[in-house]
């Protein structure tokens, strides 16, 4: 059993990494008109357009921030939400229950998000 | 945790809003909370909704075009808001719980100036800071904003 | 509000008599008021007019016992140190505090946070455990070292701060401020030696981790102690501690009696130990 001293220290490193890369993903994605990095967002239009995907895609830089970001807020997000259920006062075997799949949920979402993330690498590269 | 006699007097989740007096902080606490649940829930669907991009520009677009819609730019919109306060708030918070902010231990004189006090100008460059940047998000998301290149 | 005409005020109050009630409800009375009334003096004039079965628990009536902690429209304070005057209204509403279990009318149970606060340790524990069982003199403390901790002595187990306190309304594993403060008040005692000691039970789900500074206990606090700045404080030598970094102490020394000077005339003999 990890104790919560340090599950809430990394809760917090985890929430300072998010601060800078989700930080970073907003103002590709959303604040893309009101500061316009070009070379983030190469073929023009919306970032989210198939082209500026791709374009991304090719960086190095992007699959490997998309991972730290992934495990970073998965644990932060979960680990909160793991706190929030249990300061309902559920029971001991609901509460380890909800440790497991909330573990679980983690996991299985990191490798399939690092995958993507490194399959649209691999993608990217080949078109 | 002990067996207490008696009838049972705990307030509740109705207690996370309110049990003495109304502070400030206690609302950004419950802000924190309900935004970190809203950002929990759509980051989970994130995940799986942007991962469609590993399988080719039709699965993209596809993926893209179920999201798409004023129902879903307002979605988007208060996703963005609720990480405009939660990361303003969060920094506040990573600070003031590692012990920075609230003040060193000194004798209490009547009135009594609290942590709760000494932290209060972060409250307020957090509060600002989340402003600034839910301001820039609505001038991306309602007036600069252009559509995705069909 | 002007309190200068008010000849008589409302009591509402949470009645509760666990042999036949099932559930809390409210009772009205009306007293008469004096300037300069408190919600305790209030609590007696209903008794003796009204409701001779009320119970409730005060003692010193002077802020200094703990014992009156009640819920005071809508606010846990104590009842001998709230004027009826600053309510600003004529109408009291009197509960027990809330988080805790009711005995019977104003009285709570505060057994669980009393047990609590015992397991964390509330003394000083070192290692020579010889002068601690036969004291041969005093620890050795600067005033400097006293201000660490002395804010959080003046704790007087009220219970206000655990009933303010959110995550206290729900969860009953979370130590509550109260406990947490006092940890931190023993744990940043320079002549305590006891931190890894209390950390066993700190470091777990008991420990400050769910307290998320929604600051109520320090607003609540009759006495000032300011437990949300304990917690937080107490978060960073965990914090500190897991990566190693927290600063060890060796707990202060037994004060040496200075050798060589005479007591200057006049002054008086220091009266017997009262403590062998
Ligand atoms: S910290 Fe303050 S409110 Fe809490 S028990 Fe001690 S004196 Fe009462
Ligand atoms: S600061 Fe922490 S302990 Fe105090 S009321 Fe808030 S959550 Fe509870
Ligand atoms: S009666 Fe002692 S604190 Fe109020």
């Amino acid at each position: 059993m990890i104790r919560d001293a340090k599950l809430w220290t990394w809760h917090v490193l985890a929430g300072l990494v998010i601060f800078v890369f989700l930080g970073l993903h907003m103002l590709i994605m959303h604040l893309d008109d009101v500061v316009n990095i070009a070379s983030l967002n190469p073929a023009g239009g919306h970032p989210i357009d198939w082209a500026n995907v791709v374009a991304r895609g090719k960086m190095i830089f992007f699959p490997v921030t998309y991972t730290v970001l992934l495990g970073a807020a998965l644990f932060h997000g979960l680990y909160g939400l793991k706190n929030i259920l249990f300061e309902l006062n559920l029971g001991d075997g609901v509460k380890r229950a909800t440790t497991v799949v909330l573990a679980l949920l983690g996991l299985g979402l990191f490798v399939y998000g690092t995958w993507a993330a490194f399959a649209s690498l691999a993608l990217a590269r080949s078109l | 945790m002990l067996t207490a006699k008696g009838y049972p007097n705990r307030l509740g989740v109705g207690g996370w809003l309110g049990g003495g007096r109304w502070g400030m902080e206690r609302y950004l606490y419950t802000l924190h909370r309900l935004t970190g649940l809203g950002l929990i829930f759509y980051f989970l669907l994130h995940i799986l909704v942007t991962s469609a991009r590993a399988f080719g520009e039709a699965a993209w677009v596809a993926s893209m075009g179920r999201v798409t819609g004023p129902l879903f730019t307002v979605g988007e919109y208060l996703v963005f808001l609720a990480f405009a306060f939660h990361a303003a708030n969060g920094l506040r918070l990573a600070f003031i719980e590692l012990g920075w902010g609230v003040g060193k231990p000194f004798e209490p004189v009547y009135p009594y100036k609290t942590s709760v006090d000494f932290q209060r100008p972060l409250a307020i460059v957090a509060l600002l800071l989340a402003a600034l940047l839910a301001a820039a998000g609505t001038l991306d998301f309602f007036v600069l904003h252009k559509g995705v290149t069909p | 509000m002007d309190f200068a005409n008010v000849k008589e005020v409302t009591y509402r109050v949470r009645r509760f008599d666990p042999d036949k009630d099932r559930a809390p409800h409210w009772e009205e009375y009306r007293i008469p008021y004096a300037p300069g009334m408190t919600v305790l003096d209030g609590l007696w004039l209903v008794k003796e007019l009204h409701a001779p079965t009320l119970a409730w628990r005060s003692s010193c009536r002077m802020g200094v016992c703990g014992s009156c902690g009640m819920l005071i429209n809508g606010s846990p304070r104590l009842g001998c140190n709230t004027q009826i005057c600053e309510l600003e209204t004529t109408t009291v509403a009197v509960g027990p505090l809330p988080n805790f279990n009711i005995i019977k009318d104003l009285v709570p149970d505060l057994m669980p946070m009393l047990e609590t606060h015992r397991q964390l340790l509330p003394f000083i524990v070192r290692d020579d455990h010889e002068e601690m069982e036969k004291p041969s003199g005093e620890f050795w403390q600067s005033p400097e070292e006293l201000e660490h901790y002395l804010q959080f002595s003046y704790c007087i187990k009220c219970g206000c701060c655990m009933a303010a306190c959110p995550t206290c309304a729900t969860d009953p594993v979370y130590s509550g401020p109260m406990p947490l403060a006092q940890a931190h008040r023993y744990n940043s005692d320079s002549r305590d030696n006891g931190f890894t000691h209390r950390r066993q039970v700190l470091e777990g789900e008991r420990g400050p981790w769910r307290c998320h500074f929604a600051g109520e206990c320090s607003r609540v606090c009759p006495k000032g102690v300011d437990p949300a700045k304990a917690i937080q404080l107490m978060k960073r030598e965990l914090v500190a501690d897991y990566f190693k970094l927290r600063e060890q102490r060796c707990p202060a020394r037994l004060a040496e009696t200075p050798k060589g000077v005479a007591r200057r005339e006049g002054i008086p003999e220091a009266p017997a130990p009262t403590v062998r």
